[in-house]
Order: C-alpha cells, then structure tokens, then sequence
C-alpha cells in the first residue's frame, strides 16, 4: 500500500530544464506575460502548492538560454486573485531584501490570496547576487545567521498585530487597540527592526515558510526543501527534520506518446546539458515516477521540477496528482498542509 | 482669462485625466460609517478598480508610509491603520483589470535600487503597461528603524539618493534593445547577443552592480509620479516625471504651481506636455449646493472628531492631555519645549520648528474667537483640497482649471467607501463629457495612454 503525498509544483518559467523555452510551443518572450503565468496557475490547479522560482539575475545562466524573469512575489500576488485553492511559494531572497518589506510583501500575499501565501527562503551569497545591492558576502555562519534573523524578523512582524486588534469602538472614536500592537525591536547580528508590520496579521497568522535543506534553519521553518540526488539521501535527511515538514525536490521528463522521456532529454540536453542540481531526478514513464515516490521514505511531500513545463505539467496534473497526491480539507494553506495555525506570541503580553 | 499664465496656453479641449489616491489609512477615512466595510480586504480594493474602470479614470494609485503612526509611544489608536504592500497588492489587482492604470507609492530612502526597479518591471509586464511608481522619499530616523541601515539619509540629501535612485531605474529599464528578445524558438538563442548589459552605479548614495531581467512593457517603462512640494521635489518632478501628484488645488496656487513647474520643465529641455498635473483632491457633491455644503460640514466632523482634537494637542503639548475635555478650553498646562516627533507622519519642514510659537498664536486665537479644544483644532486643520458642490458646478469648475491648464485633472482621495466615488463616477463624470472634457471611452490600452503623455 502506498501512501499519498502532499504534491507541489514549481512554475518557474518554460520550465527546469534550460532548453525548455525550445519545446514550449510559443514565442520565447511570451513567458513575460500575465497571460502566460495565468496558464500556467490554472494547469497546476489540483497541487496544494505552487512555487515560483527566482533570483535577482536574469534565469538560464550566461548562455543561449539566458532569458528574463519576472520577480516571483509580483507572480505570486498576480495568482493570489485567480480562482481556485492553489497554494502560492514565491522565492525571496534574503541577502538582496528588506526583511521589513519582504514581511510586508508575503503578509500582502496572504491577505490577497485568503491564506494561501508561502516563502521559499532562499540565501543566495554569489557575488553577482548581492552585488546587485551592493553588499559583500558574508560567508560561513554568518550567512547561516543572516538568513536565520530575516526569518525571525519575519515572523516577528506577522505576529506584532494580534488577531483581535481592530476594535472599532465608536463610542471612544478608536479604530484599533494599540495594547494590541507591538514593536517587536528585533536586534539581529547585522540590522535591526522596531516595527510593527505595517499590514495586519495575515489570514493564516504565520505565513508557511520553506526553507531549503542546505541553508540548515530547520528551526524557523515549517518545512523544509530536500534537494539530495537518492532515495536514500532523502530518508536520511527526513530523519533529521521530524518536528516539521519535509518536501524532497524532484525533477522530471515524463514518456509522451512516441516519445521516450530519454529521447526527449537527449534532444534538450543536444542544445544545452542539464546540470545537476543535487535533485533527484526522473527520467522515465509516469509509472516508473508513482514507484520512486513510493520508494520515498519518512517525505511528507514533494515538489515537483518539470523539465518542460508545457509538457510535463499537464501529466504530472492529470496522471500524477489524482494516483497521489493528498489535500487535507480547508481553505488556507496551512489547513490543507496539515500546519496549525498559530497564535501571535504577543497574545498572551495582553491584559 | 488672458492674464493668467501657466505657462502653456489655454486649451478648450483639454480633459480632466482623474485617479484615486488610496492612502489605506489616515484620519480621512470615517470608519465609523458602515459603507467603509473592510477597507483592507482584497474585494474592497477589486470593488474600486472595477468601479474606476466603469468611470474611465486613469488611475488607482495606492499610498504607502512605512511605519505606523504613533502617539506618544504607542499605536495610534483613532484612525484607520494597516494596509498592504502596494506592489504586492497592485500586482493581485492586474489580474483581475484590463485597463485602470495600477501606480505603486514606493520609497528611495528605504529600498535598493535594482531590487525596486525589478519588482516595478513586473507589475509593467503582468499589467500589459498599466504600472506607475510614485516616487517618495523618507529623512525621519524614526521610520529608519524599520530598516537595515536606520536612518541614514541626511535630509538635505534625499533628493539627491532619490534622483541617482530614479536614475539607476531607468537605466535598468531602458538597457534591453527593443528586438532583444527571439521572434522564434528555433533561434539560437533566447536574446540577441548582448541583449543583457550590466548597469553600475558607483556613489556613495547609489552603489549597484545588476542585470535587468526584464524588457520593456508596452508602454515602454512604468509612469513616474512625483508628489514633493520642496524644490528638491519640484525638480525631481522636472527632470524625471511624468505626472506630478502636488497639493496645489486652489486654482491660484495651481497656477503658480504650473507656472514655476513648466519654467523648470524647459530648463530642462522638456516640453511643457511631457508632464501632468494631477493634485489631491476630495469630491464633496450634492443635488443641491446648500445639501453639498451640509454634507461636507459633516464629513469634516467627523474627521476633526473630539479625541483626534486631543491627540493632535498631545503631540504639541508632548503629554498626556486625555484629562482635558475637548470642549473645554485649550490645556492650562505648558507645553513641553521638545521639538515635534515625527512618529504621526509626515510633519513638513515648516511645521518642525517654531513649536512653541505656533502654540502661543493657538491661544491667542482660542481667547479671541473663544473657541475650545475642538473649535480650535477645527479652525487651524486646512480646508482647501475639498470640490463641494452640485456636479454641474464642480464639472464647470474643473473645466475652467484644465482649459487654463492649471491642472491636468486630479487625484481624488476617498472618505467614504465605496460611495464618496460612486458619486463621481456616476454624477460627475457624465457631466465632464457632457462638456467634452472627459473620455467617453478609453482610447488606449497602457496608462501612459489614458494619460496622453508622448511615448518613451
């Protein structure tokens, strides 16, 4: 008996491989466009989530395949007012951002989105990245520490309105009770925050935040990216993060009619070679997909990397999601993740 | 008429460009009237850019200020607070709009560069050419401590951050050609060769080195809106914007206003259409003047209510003035001597000195017109932004102002929602093409087209 996954989906782009923009079926620049993203959301309608992919360079490396990339909250948010249940993961970076707006930006999301808002930490240190701030690297635990204040900075804004803070009492002409609005005065090793948010708490509370396996901040994250290249790498990693979730990143070409999925990447990979992200990997038939998923051991879920998103997505939709893919009933991200929701840690300060 | 100058020459078929000034909190907003509903929420927003988009306006232009006013120390409780990240919120609203301009209030004291440019680009792109930035600047510490390098800005050197900002932006997006990208999936390559070239900026104000990742939208680049008064505001508007959002709504002051714009737009080798001007401005209308003007004695009420009578003494006074009954006379209690803070927004630079003076001329006005806590804050909060009257008379008025090219139009600032702008869309606006001075239809499909400005 094989057990049912929490599946996601990243729409970053044409897709995971760096030729995909070659398979697509339309005009490279079209990629650009809302109508474009708003396709791609409605073809990834029975995920629980869906993650947009992003840095602040232009995608595809320095290549042929170089090619523009919107920013992925602007993404994010532009899905939040399409129909549907649909989780929604933009990558934000952290070493290139404002912890204040990026706390901003994702309580936005979650407010636009009626609680479907995620983050996928990301804490890029090349230096073409954070030159684009003009900021030096930090290396090492510092990095590791950098990244781990945002995040607490992050959640610290989310929480500093308590749920209940707006009272509109006429009769005393407030609109809000400021005992229940708070400075969070954060100090961090490289900056510090006073807030409060300027948004209100967010529907889901705290925004779901996922972090990726090597940036190692298991302890502020609820779930956490495993990108290993086996099976059994996925397991040992799993073994380690039993307090949260675990999603394990999967890249996928899948059998088309007539055309093997190893056709398919030869014929890719004749134009530019797929590098290895340290992801596993499938090659192969939808079946031969449904038996690595069940060979995943101690994974609440998985996400999703499809080499050719006009092509695999729609079997990975189709094939994939109703053979195994599990939603918990409810409306926010967090219920239908299984997460709870939690309450502002300043709720209890309050008299 | 022929004595006025504005330094363009009247137009008798000029139009009046309208949009909405959204600022998502302040003490404008009378939330105790049970239409506001909840301003914060996603269908409030989608209700209003619908309706803007049933009246023709150009544009939805959401506020920003990036920290939440305060009262001595502590939220502020009396008016409406919260709201969401402007881009963010704009970029959800571009998926569920075909036409109404979506302009972000975003500031350069307090964002990167490169990082602002790009998330600009994309609501650009995902809006079809529907974006704007409205540019703004903050020199107060207290809103720095929200952010990484705290207040850093001296103020006399924000408009400079400001114009080296706007600068690297515009490089940003102007640094793709305009065939850079493939026709075609068979090309070799994704972009012509070069199609990427890096921006740097090298100043101890502005220090980047990126790669845009996005080409130009349809309408070339996001619409530059600039609202500072200063000089260093006004210039910034003449070097770089588009569209000006000033505060001169009185048709003098709007007079001078152009006219000192429109000299700086020539020293700067800009024609005097390259840039609309677009001032604040509330819509108090009525079937009847006398019903206009009762209406908007009572908006104003409840505005100026009693407790914000006491607050607005309170960070004057610098204590706690809540013993006091805003009926009353004014405190009897001296104020502390400490300068302002600026923790209840923005103070201008005129209000940050002279506290004490200010107070003293308070009183003497109290004594003579023996007014009380709440008269006197009546008397001295400014009046001037509001249109009141019958549509005719306003649709009259605001003909008279866009003919002799005062304004281009104005961005209106809602108090009750939604119906303080249903009022406009269906009893003003009919009455502005009754006179030709108002589309019938839009005509074009980009914001830089609803406003008629020339093409990049």
């Amino acid at each position: 008996m094989t057990e049912s996954l929490l599946l996601a989906v990243d729409l970053d782009g044409d897709g995971a491989h760096p030729a995909a923009w070659r398979f697509s079926g339309r005009p490279p620049g079209s990629v650009l466009t809302g109508a474009a993203l708003r396709a791609a959301v409605g073809a990834a309608s029975g995920f629980v989530l869906a993650s947009f992919e992003d840095s602040p360079l232009p995608a595809g490396g320095t290549g042929p395949d170089q090619a523009g990339r919107l920013e992925a909250g602007t993404r994010a948010a532009f899905a939040a007012t399409l129909a549907g249940d649909l989780g929604l993961a933009p990558v934000l970076n952290a070493t290139t951002t404002e912890p204040f707006h990026l706390a901003t930006q994702l309580a936005s999301l979650d407010h636009a989105s009626h609680g479907r808002a995620a983050w996928i930490v990301d804490g890029l240190s090349d230096l073409d990245v954070l030159a684009t701030v003009g900021a030096e690297p930090l290396g090492g635990a510092a990095q590791r520490q950098e990244v781990a204040d945002v995040i607490r900075t992050a959640r610290l804004l989310w929480d500093s309105w308590q749920d209940d803070a707006v009272i509109k009492d006429v009769a005393s002409g407030r609109y809000l009770d400021s005992g229940r609005v708070h400075h969070i005065d954060f100090s961090g090793a490289t900056f510090s925050v006073k807030g409060p948010l300027i948004t209100p708490r967010p529907p889901q509370g705290q925004i779901v935040v996922i972090a990726r396996d090597h940036l190692r901040v298991d302890e502020h994250a609820d779930i956490v990216l495993v990108a290993a290249a086996d099976p059994e790498a996925v397991a040992a990693r799993a073994q380690q993060t039993s307090s949260i979730l675990t999603f394990a990143d999967v890249e996928v070409i899948l059998d088309l009619p007539g055309r093997p999925a190893a056709e398919r990447l030869a014929e890719l990979d004749d134009f530019t070679p797929w590098p290895s992200t340290g992801r596993l990997r499938h090659v192969g038939s939808v079946t031969g997909l449904l038996d690595l998923l069940s060979e995943l051991r101690g994974v609440d879920g998985v996400r999703f990397l499809p080499a050719v998103q006009a092509l695999d997505l729609p079997l990975l939709a189709e094939q994939v999601v109703p053979a195994r893919g599990r939603v918990l009933p409810g409306r926010t991200l967090r219920e239908r993740l299984g997460l709870p929701r939690p309450a502002s840690r300043f709720a209890s300060t309050t008299a | 008429m022929s004595s006025i100058d504005t330094g363009a020459p009247h137009d008798p078929h000029a139009h009046v460009h309208l949009g909405v000034f959204y600022t998502g909190v302040g003490s404008q907003f009378i939330w105790s009237d049970p239409g506001l509903g909840d301003h914060q929420s996603i269908e409030t927003y989608l209700e209003i850019a619908r309706l803007l988009e049933r009246g023709l306006f150009d544009a939805f232009f959401l506020g920003e200020g990036l920290r939440v006013r305060e009262n001595r120390g502590q939220v502020l409780e009396l008016d409406v607070a919260g709201r969401p990240d402007a881009i963010t919120q704009l970029s959800a609203l571009a998926a569920a709009t075909d036409r109404i301009g979506l302009v972000a209030t975003q500031n350069t004291t307090y964002n990167y560069p490169a990082d602002l440019a790009r998330r600009l680009a994309s609501l650009d792109l995902l809006s079809d050419g529907r974006a704007g930035w409205n540019i703004v600047t903050t020199d107060n510490a207290w809103t720095g401590a929200n952010f990484r390098h705290g207040g850093w800005l001296e103020h006399e050197r924000r408009y400079e951050r400001a114009t080296q900002f706007v600068e690297a932006a515009k490089a940003l997006w102007g640094s793709w050609s305009a065939d850079a990208i493939a026709e075609s999936a068979e090309a070799k390559s994704w972009a012509a060769a070069g199609a990427f070239p890096e921006v740097v900026r090298r100043s101890d104000l502005v220090n980047l080195r990126a790669t845009a990742t996005l080409p130009a939208s349809r309408q070339g680049r996001p619409v530059l809106f600039q609202a500072g008064d200063s000089d260093g505001g006004r210039e910034l508007a003449a070097t770089h914007a588009d569209v000006v959002f000033s505060a001169n709504t009185t048709f003098e002051k709007a007079v001078a206003y152009a006219a000192d714009l429109r000299a700086r737009l020539a020293r700067h080798g800009r024609g005097a259409d390259s840039l609309r001007i677009l001032p604040g401005a509330a819509v108090v209308l009525g079937d009847t003047e006398a019903e206009a003007q009762e209406k908007a004695e009572w908006i104003r009420n409840e505005q100026l209510s009693a407790p914000r009578a006491i607050a607005f003494l309170e960070q004057y006074w610098g204590s706690d003035l809540s013993a006091y009954d805003p009926h009353g006379p004014l405190p009897d209690i001296e104020p502390t001597d400490a300068e302002l803070d600026p923790s209840r927004g923005t103070i201008s630079i005129a209000d940050r000195t002279g506290k004490l003076d200010r107070i003293a001329a308070w009183r003497t006005l109290a004594a003579e017109k023996n007014l009380s806590i709440l008269g006197l804050y009546r008397e001295v909060s400014p009046r001037e932004r509001s249109f009141v009257g019958t549509p005719a008379q306003i649709a009259d008025l605001w003909v008279h102002y866009v003919r002799a090219r005062a304004v281009d139009g104005f961005n209106l600032t809602p108090y009750l929602l939604p119906s303080s702008l249903t009022d406009v869309v269906d009893k003003l606006v009919p009455e502005l093409q009754e006179r030709g001075a108002y589309r019938t239809a839009y005509q074009g499909s980009t914001l830089r087209e609803h406003l008629d400005l020339p093409p990049i």
